[in-house]
């Protein structure tokens, strides 16, 4: 054994003198003599080659050296988009999502203790379920990826026998390579829809659809594109397959809800509803669906019932789908969630209110609609797919390679966007822009004039 | 206390939404557009901080008290993590940002890749795993990978688990399309090994095992096990659920597994958050590197680093982007404030679980007298044969003297489990307290066993109806009027338990 050191570190509070005693009361001589089980062969023999210790106030130089050698979206006037998004997050989601009492806890496997978690989440289920139109919500997967990944497994017990998943080709290339990854574990194959002219064709969708388990699409899609959804969901019905709506939840002021046009399911990455980008997580995944799919659900789902005394309180329930009581039969092996950030979501969605959410939507809308007609008559830039509506995002060609284009915009402090040629052949030089809230219109036609300057 | 949805009132807004005047209309096609409002709360600001306020009050977490729920390594969470995630180059940072403007943040992964090679002995990392359980899906899909390249995967369908095991390691098994070969505990808390020798053969693909176990003990055998895995051609997949027992002082590499994750929001002090974020990075040996996912975290030779896509054996990516970034963050700090100190963390774990073990195992029952490692399992089987006293009841009864419960009816292999982990948290006094309140409640199962058929007594809500809840499910806000919300409710009672 090492020397201990001299010093107390200050995570940990026993001092000699407890040592002593605590060892004699297990009736060991040594805190080596607790490691006894451990067969010599397997033991370390040295000391782990980490660097030493630092205390707080270099560990914040070291970390602070570090976030600098970032550069941020604050630093940059920027229009990155691509599935995670610079919407404004409120003071108040930061200090609730802070307390202690949520912060410090675990899953609320005791609830008497954990009341304020339980009702919380309880509160998030009612907000998905409000804005997808769905009848169940989880309390929340991994991210906007992996509950598409956990679509596919509701979909292949749903609809036994059946095994291929169609995934439409304007759906992210995050999520379709996270459901790819999945598939061969769950038996299922992934069936790609192309898109034509920025939108999928229910015709080719419906005939695509035939004998799959579900059908995945976006809205409004990579491209920003607004899919004819309530059409894509009829083609997977009609094949009898489950329809699966990947949805922007800050859309859903003023788009219409999944659960309105015969979505089975809704599904979706959370981060714009009150997560910071955060280089790309933790931020919660969201997962609706109708009543009839309630028991295949995967992870936690909070219900309401009554203590002893008839007062209302939350639980865990149905947790005979869960692994830790049905094991390998289980409906997933999620256990540890996104709590924390859904938390966040439910701080942000009641922020917003109904009003607040519809003014962002139209907020956004319009935005980017000045962006677009900017981008054209300033910048003299093409639209990839001038006849579709779009939301907050849309495609424009730069007439170069785009990601030569943004390290040149950049070099003059604006981030311009995504270059979709980083997954989509023939897009080389397509630039994805995206308008938040955030974005003013000085700011846009700021964008125009970098563009006008690099661009082309 | 009412719902948010029951303090609504239409035309109330906490949220002010820039506007602007003389802009483009936007065109939403009329079919698309959304006819009803979703029903979200309607409440000025103040009453929104208010409300999670009172909610939060009704929680329990470490910065209120011990929590010694067994398996999930609730250790203090030093709060210079959160103001470092908080950081604008951290916080704000867009996950596809060009190269040269994520330097900082992969230096960070490359750096926490590193440590945690180190740590566990082995020699490649991917940290993209959103939590154990995803890890340990990860791994099963390098080891399908990995046997698919050799031409065996046809033939090795089975992954062999301990009865102990968490209930995630069979779902797993299942989503990863293997099956499930369980094998027994011996007498003395280890994998029976002549069961495990009729189990292992041509067919077997992996074992996945939690060394300590979910009995917080360590498999004595661990040396022969991995004799008869490797001997088979199997791989050996490591549970790093109680890694918290043995940094510093034994590496799962170096007990010959193969591939291991790391739960950040365990051992490395993410806050678990309520239920969440956690991070589950895998570890694995070079033979099965080419198969982790994408993109890899690279340093290259001018020690710039980069996101490397370009790896043709990858299973591909098993979430967005590289991971949950600002758990890395958190547990990064984390480790750099111990240093190879974090044998000290783990030591302490191991001294104090065996402490509270040495206090208490003469009331309850020991199912393995052993020494034990950061935790172990003690048996309320003899309050319930003479008193009719459960476990269940026993954590009740401990929530009126202020602490959270232990994990209860896990493992499997105990009747009545009571499994505690205090970690390496804690002062004595501490420790000493939760074990004179464990000795009293042992004692009231005797004296009053009312007392705890009916606790917890000053909790927020009595003990709750966990069969009408699942038998009646109601899992949304019916937007009805609710009588009983109006009922105003009595403040908190903190007071002293009753029969102390």
């Amino acid at each position: 054994m090492t020397q201990r050191p001299v010093t107390q570190h200050p995570f940990l509070a026993l001092t000699d003198d407890d040592r002593e005693e605590m060892l004699r009361t297990i009736g060991v001589s040594s805190i080596d003599e607790l490691f006894r089980d451990i067969p010599s062969g397997v033991r370390l023999d040295h000391e782990l080659q980490l660097e030493r210790p630092l205390s707080e106030s270099e560990l914040s130089a070291h970390l602070g050296e570090l976030a600098a050698r970032n550069t941020d979206m604050v630093q940059e006037l920027s229009f990155l988009g691509a599935g995670i998004y610079d919407h404004y997050v409120p003071a108040v989601v930061d200090m609730l999502m802070q307390r202690g009492e949520f912060l410090t806890a675990y899953t609320p496997y005791q609830p008497e203790m954990s009341q304020g978690v339980l009702q919380a989440i309880f509160e998030y289920q009612t907000a998905i379920c409000e804005l997808t139109g769905m009848d169940v919500s989880n309390a929340s997967g991994y991210d906007g990826a992996t509950v598409a990944a956990d679509a596919c497994f509701i979909a292949k017990h749903a609809r036994a026998g059946r095994t291929a998943i169609v995934v439409t080709e304007a759906t992210s290339p995050q999520v379709r390579q996270v459901v790819k990854t999945y598939a061969p574990g769950f038996g299922l194959e992934i069936v790609e829809v192309p898109h034509h002219n920025g939108t999928t064709d229910p015709d080719e969708l419906r005939r695509a659809a035939e004998g799959a388990a579900a059908v995945i699409f976006q809205q409004p899609n990579v491209f920003g594109c607004l899919e004819p959804a309530p059409e894509l969901a009829a083609a997977a019905n009609d094949a009898g397959a489950l329809a699966v709506a990947h949805v922007d939840p800050l859309s859903l002021g003023v788009l219409e809800a999944p659960g309105n046009y015969g979505c089975a399911l809704a599904i979706g990455e959370g981060q714009s509803a009150g997560n910071f980008p955060a280089y790309g997580g933790p931020h919660y995944g969201f997962l609706a669906s109708q009543l009839e799919f309630i028991r295949r659900m995967p992870g936690r789902i909070v219900g309401e019932t009554v203590d002893i005394t008839g007062q209302r309180g939350y639980v865990l329930t149905l947790q005979t789908r869960e692994q830790h009581i049905r094991r390998e039969k289980a409906t997933s092996n999620i256990t540890t969630n996104q709590t924390l950030l859904a938390l966040g979501g439910l701080v942000y969605l009641t922020w917003l209110g109904p009003q607040g959410l519809r003014e962002l939507g139209e907020t956004c809308l319009s935005l980017a609609a000045y962006a677009k007609q900017q981008l054209q008559e300033r910048a003299g830039l093409e639209l990839v797919f001038p006849e579709q509506a779009t939301f907050k995002e849309f495609a424009v060609r730069v007439g170069r390679n785009a990601r030569d284009v943004i390290r040149d915009a950049r070099a003059q402090g604006v981030h311009p966007g995504y270059a979709l040629g980083r997954d989509y052949e023939g897009l080389d030089d397509v630039l994805l822009v995206a308008v938040t809230e955030k974005r003013t219109p000085a700011e846009i036609d700021r964008l125009a004039d970098v563009l006008a300057e690099v661009a082309r | 206390m009412k719902l948010i949805y029951e303090k609504s009132q239409a035309g109330r807004r906490a949220s002010a939404i820039p506007r602007y005047e003389g802009l483009p209309a936007a065109e939403v096609p009329a079919d698309l557009r959304r006819a009803e409002p979703p029903r979200l709360p309607e409440v000025p600001e103040f009453e929104l901080v208010r409300h999670f306020t009172e909610l939060s009050t009704r929680n329990f977490g470490i910065d209120n008290g011990f929590y010694p729920l067994g398996s999930c390594t609730m250790k203090y969470n030093p709060r210079v993590n959160e103001r470092l995630v908080g950081l604008p180059g951290f916080a704000s940072l867009h996950p596809l940002q060009d190269e040269d403007g994520i330097q900082g943040a992969l230096d960070l992964e490359w750096r926490l890749q590193e440590i945690l090679a180190e740590v566990t002995g082995l020699d490649a990392v991917s940290l993209q795993p959103a939590a154990g359980s995803q890890g340990e899906l990860t791994g099963l899909m390098l080891v399908r990978a990995y046997f698919e390249e050799r031409g065996e995967s046809a033939e090795r369908r089975k992954v062999v688990i301990p009865d102990t095991a968490h209930g995630t390691n069979p779902a797993s098994v299942t989503m990863a399309g293997y099956e499930v070969t369980p094998v027994k505990t011996d007498p003395r808390g280890n994998i029976d090994i002549d069961d495990l020798r009729t189990k292992v053969d041509e067919h077997t693909a992996a074992l996945m095992l939690t060394n300590p176990s979910t009995l917080g003990l360590f498999d004595e055998n661990i040396e022969e096990i991995e004799k008869i895995f490797h001997g088979a051609g199997a791989l050996m997949y490591y549970d790093g659920a109680n890694l918290n027992a043995v940094c510093g002082i034994s590496r799962p590499g170096d007990m010959g597994f193969d591939i291991v994750h790391i739960n950040l929001h365990k051992t490395f002090s993410q806050p678990h958050g309520g239920g969440g974020p956690g991070g589950g990075p895998i570890a694995v040996r070079d033979i099965l590197e080419p198969y982790l996912p994408v993109p890899a975290v690279v340093r290259k030779d001018d020690g710039t680093f980069g996101l490397d896509f370009d790896r043709p054996k990858s299973i591909g990516k098993v979430r967005a982007f590289t991971g949950p970034f600002g758990v890395f963050v958190r547990s990064y700090a984390y480790i750099r404030a111990y240093g190879p100190r974090l044998r000290e963390m783990s030591e302490t774990a191991v001294l104090n679980a065996n402490y509270v073990l040495a206090r208490l195992k003469d009331a309850y029952e020991l199912p393995y007298d052993r020494l034990c490692m950061h935790e172990f399992v003690l048996s309320a089987r003899n309050l319930k044969r003479d008193y009719g006293v459960t476990a269940l009841d026993v954590a009740k009864r401990l929530m009126d003297y202020g602490y959270h419960p232990p994990t209860i009816y896990f493992p499997l292999v105990v009747s009545e489990a009571l499994m505690i982990e205090p970690t390496e948290t804690e002062t004595k006094e501490t420790l000493d307290a939760f074990c004179d309140a464990m000795l009293a409640i042992a004692k009231e199962a005797a004296e009053h066993p009312e007392l705890l058929k009916e606790a917890p007594h000053n909790r927020p809500v009595r003990r709750l109806d966990e069969v009408r809840a699942a038998k009646h499910p109601v899992v949304k806000y019916g937007f009805e009027h609710h009588p009983e919300a109006d009922v105003i409710t009595a403040p908190i009672a903190v007071e002293a338990p009753k029969g102390v």
